[in-house]
């Protein structure tokens, strides 16, 4: 198969997109040009302007097919590939229950004024979402939700108090950039109030991330569109159960870890 | 307009369920009754003509209440106090001024200066009612200049910037393209905000504060869009969250037409102290009454968080819930906007035929009420495509089961805040649907022993079961369990607690008197379809 692709209309190298967009000007044979000039500079050759519809006074909304003129070679995507094994319920049940030996402790919010708790009620609701029961569901899992617009301070302390292991954070809302800003504070805030060893892994998770900034916004770990609630429990086993035994990576329960199993 | 019924329904067990419903709301009215919360006697404040801030954007109403809460309480009503401490400072705002310096000194007036006191209160809130009444006249004089829609569902869009300035040619654009209604969303956190911002706003997380001045704004432009287009463009915002009273005020004194008021939306979804909620709930309402808004209830909410099938009747326990709020506070029918949703997952089977089942039952149990259909959520995606599909049957089950107020769906409701084009293919859809099946209600007749009608007489069915377990749970219990959209709230949990005080003896709040004074009930219902 050729590592080079282009989009696929009905004939292989067709190249065919469709593109749909408003330009703030009326309805006029000047504005389809302006539509048509716009589609070729984006790289559409022998763009085709198949709808042009008045919207109020000055706008003008247009569909446009064309043919891009662009490649993609696929040995130049970079992705985040899943670094760790998907695991069934039971498997993360089992996995915590025999080499942790206790149940671990996830404590989740919507920071910042987001209120929307879609994300984190998905993830964590024992109704889950796409057919997989939520984090509750998990019997070796403590889930503590604390829902809408918690103030960062407020989740800091929470997640000392019942000894997190893990800071799952949903952050719907973009506007202004609203997800990176809290996203970095929160991370901040963990980090000034507990020393590298102690702190909880930190989750976030939202449509509007990218996936590759984890360590520029000073987290472990990115969610983004399509996650569901196994994916966050096995990569929560993999760092907090799997990957700590077998390397001895210093994480937050260490301590508590040598005490259970001397 | 009443609804012709369609549905076989028990008239006996839809007495039951409103019965229940009555009996399960009676301890939170008496709660609500016996209590009194800061933003209830700031709502007082701002009907009594207090306005403005102070440098750093706190209203004088809560300096004034907070100075008076801080040296008497609240437990007594601060008009008292207020009209007591009045008597040596010209007007409201000048007071304010120097309870914020720590300048005035709060006391309970008794004998003839508490007469006095209550003499200067009762006056300085009839001021404040009156502009409420002229404001609703003034409603009444241009839906008969202008006329209403020419349809029933009109057509509800929302407006959602951040900047006021930015929302008014969108809302006025969007009026022109055919929206009856537009609600501009508040910004994303003013529900916890335990004050009401001031003034004209720019700038606003996922909306645009609600504020007196923005209110007045847009009402005013609306007013000028409301002639050219030859109908009533009513104006909706959000009488919820922590300053729920002070925002009703706000809106029948600016001439707001609908607000969104729940009455356990606030608790469950922002998770708001149960007992705070209550009791502005009830005074909200009762603004409402007076001012002639329409209220629109939440019941959508729940279908977002729990299975839109599974927890159907809880849609159903609300509305009656709800009705039962709406009615102790002196809410007539038409002024009952019960929200529902097109909620169920399109993956199950005959998906469709369960929505119209739902959408038909709540049309039959509130005949006479201004029902709210809402759009798909949760099931929506980025595959915009599909979205405009889903929109499209929902505008279908919103003809053919009679909603009257139709919340317009965006196709791009999981992916962006809508654009200008997805607004205009939206209503677009609205458009074709309406026009294409407007009469289409007529034809539809689901036969008395088939799927709808089944289904229909479960979901009720369903709804006594939990309403009789409410009343034995009791109502607050219920919500701390997590009865509605899976949230467990205590009623010791929440915010805005603080600010919660039981009346004492002696409790006297001006505006709580006019508005319980004008308040008739309604408790005589209907039975199921016998009417």
């Amino acid at each position: 198969m050729s590592r080079i692709v282009r989009p696929y209309g009905d004939t292989t190298g067709d190249g065919m997109v469709q593109l749909s967009f408003t330009l703030p000007i009326p309805h006029d044979k000047r504005a389809e040009g302006a539509a048509l000039q716009l589609a070729a500079k984006m790289g559409l050759d022998g763009a085709m302007l198949v709808h042009a519809k008045p919207i109020g006074e000055g706008f003008t909304f247009f569909v446009v097919y064309g043919a891009a003129t662009h490649l993609v070679n696929l040995d130049e995507v970079k992705v985040v590939e899943r670094d760790y094994p998907h695991l069934s319920p039971k498997e993360v049940n089992d996995a915590i229950r025999e080499r942790l030996g206790r149940k671990l402790c996830v404590v989740g919010a919507c920071i910042g004024t987001d209120a929307h708790t879609v994300g984190i009620d998905a993830i964590l609701n024992i109704k889950g979402v796409a057919g997989e029961k939520g984090l509750e569901y998990y019997r070796e899992l403590r889930v503590v939700n604390l829902g809408a617009q918690v103030a960062v301070p407020d989740l800091v302390n929470r997640a000392v108090d019942e000894g997190a292991d893990a800071v799952l954070v949903s952050q719907v809302v973009t506007q202004k950039d609203a997800h990176l800003h809290n996203t970095r504070e929160m991370a901040a805030a963990f980090r000034e109030a507990l020393p590298p060893g102690k702190r909880p892994l930190l989750v976030v998770g939202g449509p509007r991330f990218d996936e590759g900034a984890a360590a520029e916004l000073g987290v472990d770990r990115i969610f983004t569109r399509g996650t569901t609630p196994s994916d966050v429990a096995s990569y929560l086993v993999h760092r907090l159960v799997t990957a700590r035994r077998d390397h001895s990576e210093p994480g937050p329960s260490d301590t508590e870890l040598q005490e259970e199993t001397a | 307009m009443t609804a012709k019924p369609l549905l076989p329904l028990d008239p006996a067990l839809v007495n039951e369920a409103r019965a229940l419903a009555a009996r399960a709301a009676q301890p939170v009215v008496d709660l609500a009754r016996t209590h009194t919360t800061v933003s209830v006697e700031r709502a007082m404040l701002r009907i009594a003509g207090l306005t403005g801030a102070d440098p750093d954007g706190i209203p004088w109403v809560n300096r004034l209440a907070d100075a008076v809460a801080g040296q008497v309480g609240i437990e007594h009503g601060i008009a008292l106090p207020v009209f007591h401490a009045l008597k040596d400072f010209p007007d409201l705002t000048r007071l304010a001024h120097a309870a914020a310096a720590g300048a005035a000194r709060f006391t309970l007036p008794t004998d003839n200066a508490a007469d006095e006191a209550r003499e200067r209160a009762t006056a300085a809130v009839t001021t404040g009612f009156d502009r409420i009444d002229r404001s609703r006249r003034r409603r009444d004089a241009l839906v008969t200049e202008v006329g209403d829609p020419p349809q029933r569902p009109w057509i509800y869009l929302i407006v959602a910037t951040g900047d006021i300035y930015e929302d008014i040619p969108q809302a006025q654009a969007a009026a022109k393209a055919g929206a009856d209604v537009i609600a501009v969303i508040r910004s994303t956190g003013q529900s916890l905000l335990d004050y009401v911002p001031e003034g004209a706003t720019r700038e606003g997380f996922a909306g645009t504060y609600a504020t007196g001045e923005n209110f007045r704004l847009m009402r005013a432009a609306l007013d000028e869009t409301s002639r050219e287009v030859g109908r009533y463009i009513r104006l909706t915002n959000y009488a919820s969250g922590l300053c729920m009273p002070e925002i009703a005020a706000l809106a029948g004194m600016h001439r707001l037409d609908m607000m969104l008021n729940d009455c356990m939306y606030g608790i469950l979804f922002r998770d708001i102290n149960p007992i705070r909620t209550f009791v502005d709930q009830r005074f909200s309402r009762q603004v409402h009454a007076r001012a002639g808004i329409i209220i629109n209830t939440g019941e959508d909410n729940y279908l977002t968080t729990a299975d839109a099938v599974e927890a159907a009747h809880t849609v159903t326990v609300s509305q009656l819930l709800n009705e039962r709020f709406a009615h102790e506070a002196g809410l007539p029918d038409p002024l009952l906007g019960l929200g529902h949703a097109f909620e169920i997952n399109p993956e199950v089977p005959e998906s469709f035929r369960l929505e119209l089942a739902h959408a038909l039952l709540a049309r039959q149990l509130f005949p006479d009420a201004p029902l709210k259909w809402m759009p798909p959520t949760k099931h929506m995606t980025g595959d915009v495509f599909r979205g405009n599909l889903l929109d499209g049957f929902f505008n279908l089950a919103g003809v053919m089961t009679g909603q009257s107020i139709l919340l317009v769906g965006m196709m791009t409701e999981a992916v962006v805040t809508p654009w200008i084009s997805d607004r205009d293919i939206a209503l677009q859809n609205v458009r074709y649907v309406l026009s294409s099946c407007a009469g289409l209600a007529e034809d539809f007749h689901p036969p008395a022993d088939g799927f709808i009608a089944k289904r229909a007489n479960e979901v009720l069915g369903e709804a006594v079961d939990l309403l009789g377990r409410i009343v034995d749970d009791g109502l607050l219990n219920a919500i701390a369990d997590g009865t509605f959209g899976i949230m467990k709230r205590p009623a010791d949990g929440g915010r805005g607690l603080e600010g919660v005080a039981k009346r004492a003896e002696d409790y006297w709040n001006p505006a709580s008197e006019i508005l319980d004074a004008d308040q008739t009930p309604i408790f005589e219902r209907r039975g199921g379809e016998d009417r």
